[in-house]
């Protein structure tokens, strides 16, 4: 069996009097499309920033590659290639769209100056490798539409080269074509051996795409299942009805299928 | 906003594909020609066509000296609140600032003419200088200390600056005005009220200054950083630009364009009084923001502020000369303000 690029085991955290993740493990394969889901609090993107090291696990582990890690910030997994794109894209609405894509890390002329000729031309370069929609990287990012918007965090994250990708909410704030383009977006970067966790409420896209579904619940793991021997149905009860005893992971719930 | 944010280079090669629908904006509709700094400049030069027809002393050169000497003193201050400003931030305390600048320059004028370094050509000015602007750099340090580091709002802080530097001021002087002294005196006034080519230094060094502030925001990494920061502070920290960093020297350098002009007053009135730009700070943020400096953050460039500080100017001396009462001076740039953002709100509520 192969190793996973990201395994947690027993992560706990707790928030003051709130018990947000509770023992929960989890695991990503290289190249899978992770989809994870659970009601309002279940603990989803509380684990996904215990993974980037925007929180700090209370007790449990952390491995990429195998290897244990702690990261104290978002920067220190970025240079492992995790990179995690917010709901909200955490963009510059008043620059454009090339210096949106390298904010922070413009490439440079003596150490000082922004080198923009070049800057814009690997702007360009990496929106090709996306196959998105921004038709120009000299385009304000508060001028375009949230989809393009998304498309210009996306290509942002991407220009790490990253191995793993956690997107947040992807899809609720956008139209059907947004969310389609999004989807194929997805399909492509998993064709370049991208992993990547998509956290949605919506079923209905992580059944077009993923791999793999996880259900949390009140910070417990309810189950996982394979895409392609599950329903929504079968989802939508773990969500609802699941615990934590009654939990079985997706190969367990394979073999007594058969 | 400077030109350039959107236009500086050709739009390439790329596939349009589905998107043929997008173009680029005619070149009056983007870049500087879509600022607001581009309607206020042509606002300030409808202006000064109407007062030099209404008065022909307007444009003579005596005038023209005067306007661009009175004008600069606010204008280098605006440079540095403009930066502060497009960080998303306030500075209140810049007319403190230059009351207590000026004043430990001239006091550290006297003090050094009777040591042995009165003997050194320049030593007692140079020192003087240093001690001025070393006093703002504190304060400005202060000021983005508290505001980046502890977290204190911006407004708070500086609000709270502008009394304790004021009351320093009054308070180390016993309010008596500070003249400069010793050996380097016709030195410091050349420096700082003297001319070249009949062009007053003050004007020099607010242009010097503007060029070297738009080099800085547009083209080097720190310029960026400032827009970073103005336009979403969240994402800037979270792509590992240093916000506290960049924060601190917004304040400082704002602090120290404020100490500057102090200084450079001091020459131009002989003394220090401690009641110096009393109340400045008002002038010179509506002098940002008339200029396009945007109070939210992310817009803003050291044209608008030029510019900003010109038409506020010309506005009081074209009353003056034309003979209104200067109070409605206050009035009408109250007014402009108010008309110049509202003429931005209008236009890009059209474009939108």
């Amino acid at each position: 069996m192969t190793t996973p690029i990201i395994e947690m085991r027993g992560i706990m955290k707790r928030f003051g009097a709130v018990q947000a993740l509770n023992n929960v493990n989890f695991h990503l394969m290289p190249g899978e499309i992770l989809g994870l889901v659970g009601d309002n609090s279940a603990g989803k993107s509380t684990l996904m920033k215990v993974m980037t090291g925007a929180y700090q696990r209370d007790a449990g582990e952390v491995l990429v590659n195998g290897e244990e890690t702690h990261f104290r910030s978002p920067h220190e997994s970025r240079d492992r290639g995790i990179e995690m794109i917010y709901q909200d894209f955490a963009l510059c609405g008043n620059m454009d769209v090339g210096q949106n894509i390298f904010l922070g890390r413009w490439p440079r002329r003596f150490g000082l100056f922004v080198d923009r000729p070049k800057m814009y031309e690997e702007a360009r370069q990496v929106l090709g490798r996306l196959k998105v929609d921004v038709n120009s990287v000299f385009q304000k990012v508060e001028s375009l539409s949230g989809g393009r918007q998304q498309s210009v965090a996306i290509a942002r994250a991407i220009s790490f080269e990253p191995k793993v990708i956690i997107f947040d909410e992807p899809t609720a704030n956008l139209s059907v074509m947004a969310t389609e383009r999004l989807l194929e977006t997805m399909a492509e970067l998993k064709r370049q051996g991208v992993a990547q966790v998509i956290i949605s409420h919506r079923l209905t896209d992580i059944f077009e795409v993923g791999d793999r579904i996880m259900v949390l619940k009140r910070g417990e793991n309810v189950g996982d299942r394979y895409i392609a021997h599950t329903s929504e149905k079968e989802v939508l009860e773990l969500i609802v009805s699941g615990t934590p005893d009654t939990a079985l992971t997706a190969d367990e719930a394979l073999k007594q299928a058969a | 906003m400077m030109a350039s944010e959107t236009s500086s280079a050709p739009a390439g090669a790329l596939k349009t594909g589905d998107f043929a629908n997008v173009g680029r904006a005619a070149w009056w509709q983007r870049g500087f020609f879509a600022s607001q700094t581009a309607y206020v400049a042509a606002a300030l030069i409808a202006i000064v066509i109407v007062m030099a027809l209404m008065s022909p002393a307007f444009l003579s050169a005596g005038n023209v000296a005067n306007v661009a000497k009175n004008f600069s003193f606010i204008g280098i201050v605006t440079l540095g609140m403009t930066l502060v400003i497009v960080t998303g931030g306030i500075d209140l305390s810049v007319g403190s600032v230059m009351a207590l600048s000026a004043i430990a320059c001239a006091m550290a004028m006297q003090a050094l003419a009777s040591t042995g370094l009165a003997g050194v050509p320049f030593a007692t000015m140079t020192l003087a200088i240093a001690a001025g602007l070393g006093v703002a750099v504190l304060v400005g340090l202060a000021n983005g200390l508290l505001v980046a580091r502890v977290g204190l709002s911006p407004f708070v802080t500086t609000l709270g600056m502008l009394s304790i530097a004021r009351g320093l001021a009054y308070a180390v002087t016993e309010g008596r005005g500070q003249t400069p002294a010793g050996p380097d005196l016709d030195a410091f006034y050349a420096f700082t009220d003297g001319t070249i080519l009949g062009v007053p230094m003050a004007v020099i060094y607010l242009l010097g200054l503007a060029a070297i502030l738009g080099v800085v925001l547009h083209h080097t990494a720190f310029g960026r950083h400032v827009f970073a920061l103005g336009g979403n502070e969240k994402a800037a920290a979270l792509t590992g630009i240093s916000v506290e960093r960049v924060k601190v020297s917004v304040y400082v350098l704002c602090s120290l364009s404020a100490g500057f002009a102090g200084i450079l007053m001091t020459g131009w009135l002989g003394s220090a009084p401690a009641n110096l730009a009393t109340g400045y700070e008002l002038t010179i943020i509506a002098a940002a923001v008339i200029g396009g400096a945007n109070l939210a953050g992310g817009i803003g460039g050291p044209a608008g502020a030029v510019i900003g500080a010109l038409l506020i100017e010309v506005i009081r001396n074209g009353l003056v000369l034309a003979g209104i009462n200067a109070y409605w001076q206050i009035v009408l740039v109250g007014m402009i303000i108010i008309l110049a953002v509202l003429v931005d709100r209008l236009r890009s509520g059209r474009a939108a």
